[in-house]
C-alpha cells in the first residue's frame, strides 16, 4: 500500500475514532455510576445529530447560515436539548427501576431505546436526510491522502471536549461527586451528595458528548439516518469496553482504538499480499469481533481494573 | 363428596379455553381496521373495542370470581389438562376458520405459532434464567439458512427437512456454545451486547456472502414437508372442508409446540429448572450451593438456541423462501417484548403474548407503523409497572408478593 493511502486510512481511522470515543464516554458514565448499558445511547446520538440538522437548516436562511460560525448555536443548542433528552429518558425509563433487578433495567433500557429509534423514524421519515456541508476546503493534498478541514476540526473538537470532561470529573465538586457516587453509593449519599441529582448530570454530560458526536457525523459522512445510532452505538460501546468500562479515559483510547483499527484492518487485508476486496462488506463485523475477543482475552479492558459482579 | 365450587372448577378448566376459541374466532372475523378517514370507518373501530373491552372486562371478572379461587385450590385443575384443553381449542381453532373460509387467517396463526416456539425458547434463558438474549434471531436466521440451502441443493431427498430439524436444532445449539461458552462466565450485562453483536454479525454474513445464502436476493424454493408422497403445502378436501397447505403446518406447528411446552414445563421443574432458577434469583446463593452455574447457563442457552433453530426451518418451508431481512435486530426485540409482556418465566403467558402480538397488529393495520414504538413504551411502562407481567408464572408471583415488607 502506499504511504499517502496508508495516511489517508489512519486519518479517517483517527476522525472516526474520535466519534466513537465521544459516545464511549456516555456509555462509560453511565455504566461507572449505576451499573447499565444504556442501550438508548445510541438513539440519543442519532436524536444530537437531527436536531443539529434541523438547527443548520433553519440558520440557512439567515446571513450566516452558510458559513462555519453556523455550527456554533447548533453545537450548543443540540448538546443542551440533547442532555435534557438523557436526563428525561434516565427519569422515565430507569429511575423507577432502581430497586429492581438488573434485567428488569435493562430491558426497560432496550425498550427505551427501541421507543425513541421509532419515534425517530416516524418524525424523520424512513430515508437518509442530507447534511449540510461545511468546512469541506482540502487544507492539505499529496496523492491519495487529502486532508480536509473537517478532519481537523473534528480532531480538535473531540480532543477539546475530552479535555475539559477528564478536567470536569476530576477537579469540579460535580465531578467528585460523580466518582463518589460511582465507587459506593450509599457512602456518597451519607456524605451528603445528591444520588439523583449525581446520576442526572452524568447523563447530561454523556448525552450532550453524544450530541456533539452526533453533528460530527453528520458532517463527516452528510448523511443522517434515523437508525445510524444502532451501529455506532454497538461499536461506542465496543470501545467503552475495550477501554475497560468505567473508566473515562479507558473509553477516549478504546474508541482511537477501535476507529483506527477498523479503518485499517480492512484497507491491509484488501491490498497485496493479502488482496482480498470482499472484506470491507464485513468491516462492520470487525467491531463486533473485536468485542468477543476482548471479552475473552482481558475482560477488563485495556485500562481497567478488575470489577467484582455486584449483586 | 365434592364441594359444588370443586365440581364446577373441573368443568370450567375444559370449557374456558373453548370459549375463548370462540371469542377469538370473533375476533379474527370482525373486518380489518384500515384507516380513520369516513366515519364508516368507525365502525370496525367500535367492534374491535367491544370485542376487547369486553375480553379484558370477562377476564377480570374471572379473576376476582369464586371460580378462579375454586380452580387454583382445585388438586383436579392441574396445568397438564388445563394445557390439554387449551391444545383441544387450539386444534380445533383452524377447521372452524376454514369453514368460514378464513384462510388468510390460519397464515397468521401458523405463523404466531412459529412466534409461540421462539417464545417459549427464549422465556428459558430470559425467563428462567435470568439471561438477556438480545440476538436470538440469528439462531432462528441459522436454522431457516439450514432449510434453505440444503433443500435447494441439487438431488437432494423430499424427505431432508424432517432430518433438518435436529440438523437445525443441533447446529443452531453448537453455535449457541460456542458464543456462550466464553461470555458466560462474564458479568451478565455483558453477554446482552455480545449476543446483540452475534446476531449483527450474522446478518452481516447472510446479507453479504453471497456464493452460499444469494445475500439479498433471497432462496427460493425451500422445500415443503413431505411425507411418503404426500406434501404438506398441497391442499386437501374432506367432504365440505377445505384445509388448505398452511392449515396442516398450522398441525405440524401445533404438535412440535406441544412437544416444546411438555420439554420446557418438565425442565422447569425439574433439578436442571430449579438450578435455573436458583441463579437467576441469586448467584454467589446458587454457587454456595454447588450448582455449576456457567454448566447450567450453557444447557439453557443451548436448549433455546435449539428451539430457535426448528422454529427457522418451520419458517423457511412455509414461506418457501428465507432472506437476511427476517433476522434483523428488532426481530429479536419482537420476541423479547413476547417474553417480557407474558410475564418472565410464564409458558402461558409468553404463548398468550406471541399469538397477541402477532394477530393484533394485523387487525390494526393503521398502527402498522406505530407498532414497535408501542411494545418499546410497554416494555419501559411493564417493567416499572407490573414486572411479573400478563400471565405471571406462579414460582415469580410467589416471590414478588411474598416479600416481607422491611
Amino acid at each position: 500500500m502506499p504511504a499517502e493511502a496508508f495516511f489517508q486510512h489512519l486519518l479517517n481511522g483517527l476522525t472516526l475514532g474520535g466519534m466513537y470515543a465521544l459516545i464511549a464516554i456516555g456509555y462509560t458514565l453511565v455504566y461507572g455510576i449505576i451499573e447499565l448499558i444504556n442501550f438508548a445511547h445510541g438513539e440519543i446520538f442519532t436524536f444530537g445529530a437531527f436536531l443539529g440538522l434541523l438547527i443548520l437548516s433553519t440558520l440557512a436562511s439567515t446571513p450566516i447560515g452558510s458559513t462555519a460560525p453556523a455550527l456554533v448555536p447548533a453545537f450548543l443548542v443540540s448538546m443542551l436539548v440533547t442532555a435534557g433528552l438523557g436526563v428525561t429518558v434516565e427519569r422515565v425509563a430507569y429511575r423507577p427501576l432502581s430497586r429492581a433487578s438488573r434485567l428488569a433495567l435493562l430491558i426497560s433500557a432496550l425498550g427505551a431505546s427501541v421507543f425513541l429509534m421509532n419515534a425517530m423514524m416516524l418524525t424523520f421519515g424512513r430515508d437518509s436526510k442530507p447534511f449540510p456541508v461545511y468546512l469541506a476546503a482540502p487544507i492539505y493534498e499529496r496523492g491519495d491522502l487529502v486532508v480536509r478541514q473537517i478532519d481537523v476540526f473534528l480532531m480538535v473538537l473531540t480532543l477539546a471536549l475530552c479535555i475539559l470532561l477528564d478536567q470536569f470529573v476530576r477537579k469540579t465538586r460535580l465531578g467528585r461527586a460523580m466518582r463518589s457516587v460511582a465507587q459506593d453509593r450509599e457512602a456518597a449519599q451519607m456524605c451528603g451528595v445528591s444520588v439523583s441529582a449525581t446520576i442526572a448530570v452524568t447523563f447530561a454530560l454523556g448525552s450532550a458528548l453524544a450530541a456533539a458526536a452526533g453533528i460530527l457525523n453528520g458532517l463527516y459522512y452528510g448523511v443522517v439516518r434515523f437508525d445510524m445510532g444502532f451501529l455506532a452505538g454497538m461499536k461506542a460501546f465496543t470501545a467503552a469496553v475495550l477501554g475497560g468500562i468505567g473508566n473515562i479515559r479507558g473509553a477516549m483510547l478504546g474508541g482511537i482504538v477501535l476507529g483506527v483499527s477498523e479503518s485499517l484492518i480492512p484497507a491491509l487485508l484488501s491490498a497485496p499480499p493479502f488482496s482480498v476486496p470482499e472484506i470491507f462488506d464485513y468491516k462492520d463485523a470487525v467491531a463486533f469481533l473485536i468485542l468477543i475477543a476482548v471479552l475473552i482475552i482481558r475482560p477488563s479492558g485495556l485500562l481497567g481494573e478488575e470489577l467484582p459482579e455486584k449483586a | 363428596m365434592t364441594p359444588p365450587g370443586l365440581a364446577a372448577s373441573r368443568w370450567a378448566v375444559w370449557v374456558l379455553p373453548q370459549i375463548a376459541m370462540v371469542w377469538l374466532v370473533a375476533f379474527l372475523v370482525t373486518p380489518e381496521v384500515q384507516s380513520v378517514r369516513r366515519a364508516a370507518d368507525l365502525l370496525p373501530i367500535l367492534n374491535l373495542a367491544v370485542l376487547i373491552g369486553g375480553a379484558v372486562w370477562a377476564v377480570r371478572f374471572f379473576l376476582k370470581s369464586d371460580l378462579c379461587r375454586h380452580m387454583m385450590e382445585s388438586q383436579d385443575v392441574t396445568p397438564r389438562i388445563l394445557a390439554q384443553s387449551v391444545f383441544l381449542a387450539a386444534a380445533v381453532l383452524p377447521v372452524v376458520l376454514c369453514v368460514l373460509e378464513k384462510y388468510y387467517w390460519i397464515h397468521v396463526l401458523a405463523i404466531s405459532l412459529i412466534y409461540v416456539l421462539l417464545a417459549i425458547s427464549l422465556n428459558i434463558v430470559v425467563g428462567l434464567s435470568g439471561l438477556l438474549v438480545l440476538g436470538f434471531s440469528a439462531f432462528y436466521g441459522i436454522g431457516a439458512y439450514v432449510a434453505a440451502i440444503l433443500t435447494t441443493g441439487a438431488g437432494s431427498s423430499p424427505h431432508l427437512i424432517w432430518a433438518l430439524l435436529p440438523a437445525a436444532a443441533g447446529l443452531a445449539a453448537g453455535f449457541g456454545l460456542l458464543l456462550g461458552a466464553p461470555t458466560l462466565r462474564l458479568r451478565g450485562d455483558y453477554l446482552a451486547i455480545v449476543t446483540m453483536g452475534f446476531g449483527e454479525i450474522v446478518r452481516i454474513i447472510l446479507t453479504n456472502w453471497e456464493g452460499l445464502t444469494r445475500g439479498p436476493i433471497s432462496i427460493s424454493g425451500v422445500a415443503p414437508f413431505h411425507l411418503a408422497g404426500w406434501s404438506f403445502n398441497r391442499p386437501f378436501s374432506a367432504g365440505p372442508i377445505r384445509l388448505d397447505g398452511d392449515t396442516q403446518y398450522y398441525f405440524l406447528l401445533l404438535l412440535t409446540v406441544a412437544f416444546f411446552v411438555l420439554i420446557t414445563h418438565r425442565l422447569s421443574h425439574s433439578r436442571i429448572g430449579r438450578a435455573w432458577v436458583a441463579f437467576r434469583e441469586d448467584e454467589l446463593a446458587a454457587r454456595c450451593y454447588g450448582i455449576d452455574v456457567t454448566r447450567y447457563k450453557l444447557l439453557a442457552f443451548a436448549v433455546a438456541a435449539s428451539g430457535a433453530g426448528i422454529a427457522g426451518v418451520y419458517f423457511a418451508s412455509l414461506q418457501g423462501f428465507v432472506d437476511p431481512t427476517s433476522f434483523t435486530f428488532l426481530e429479536s426485540v419482537l420476541i423479547l417484548s413476547m417474553v417480557v409482556l407474558g410475564g418472565m418465566g410464564s409458558l402461558p403467558g409468553c404463548a398468550a403474548a406471541a399469538v397477541i402480538l402477532q394477530v393484533l397488529p394485523e387487525k390494526l393495520q393503521m398502527l402498522r407503523e406505530y407498532r414497535m414504538l408501542i411494545f418499546g413504551a410497554l416494555m419501559i411502562v411493564f417493567m416499572c409497572i407490573r414486572p411479573e407481567g400478563l400471565i405471571p408464572s406462579r414460582r415469580r408471583l410467589r416471590r414478588i408478593r411474598e416479600v416481607p415488607v422491611p
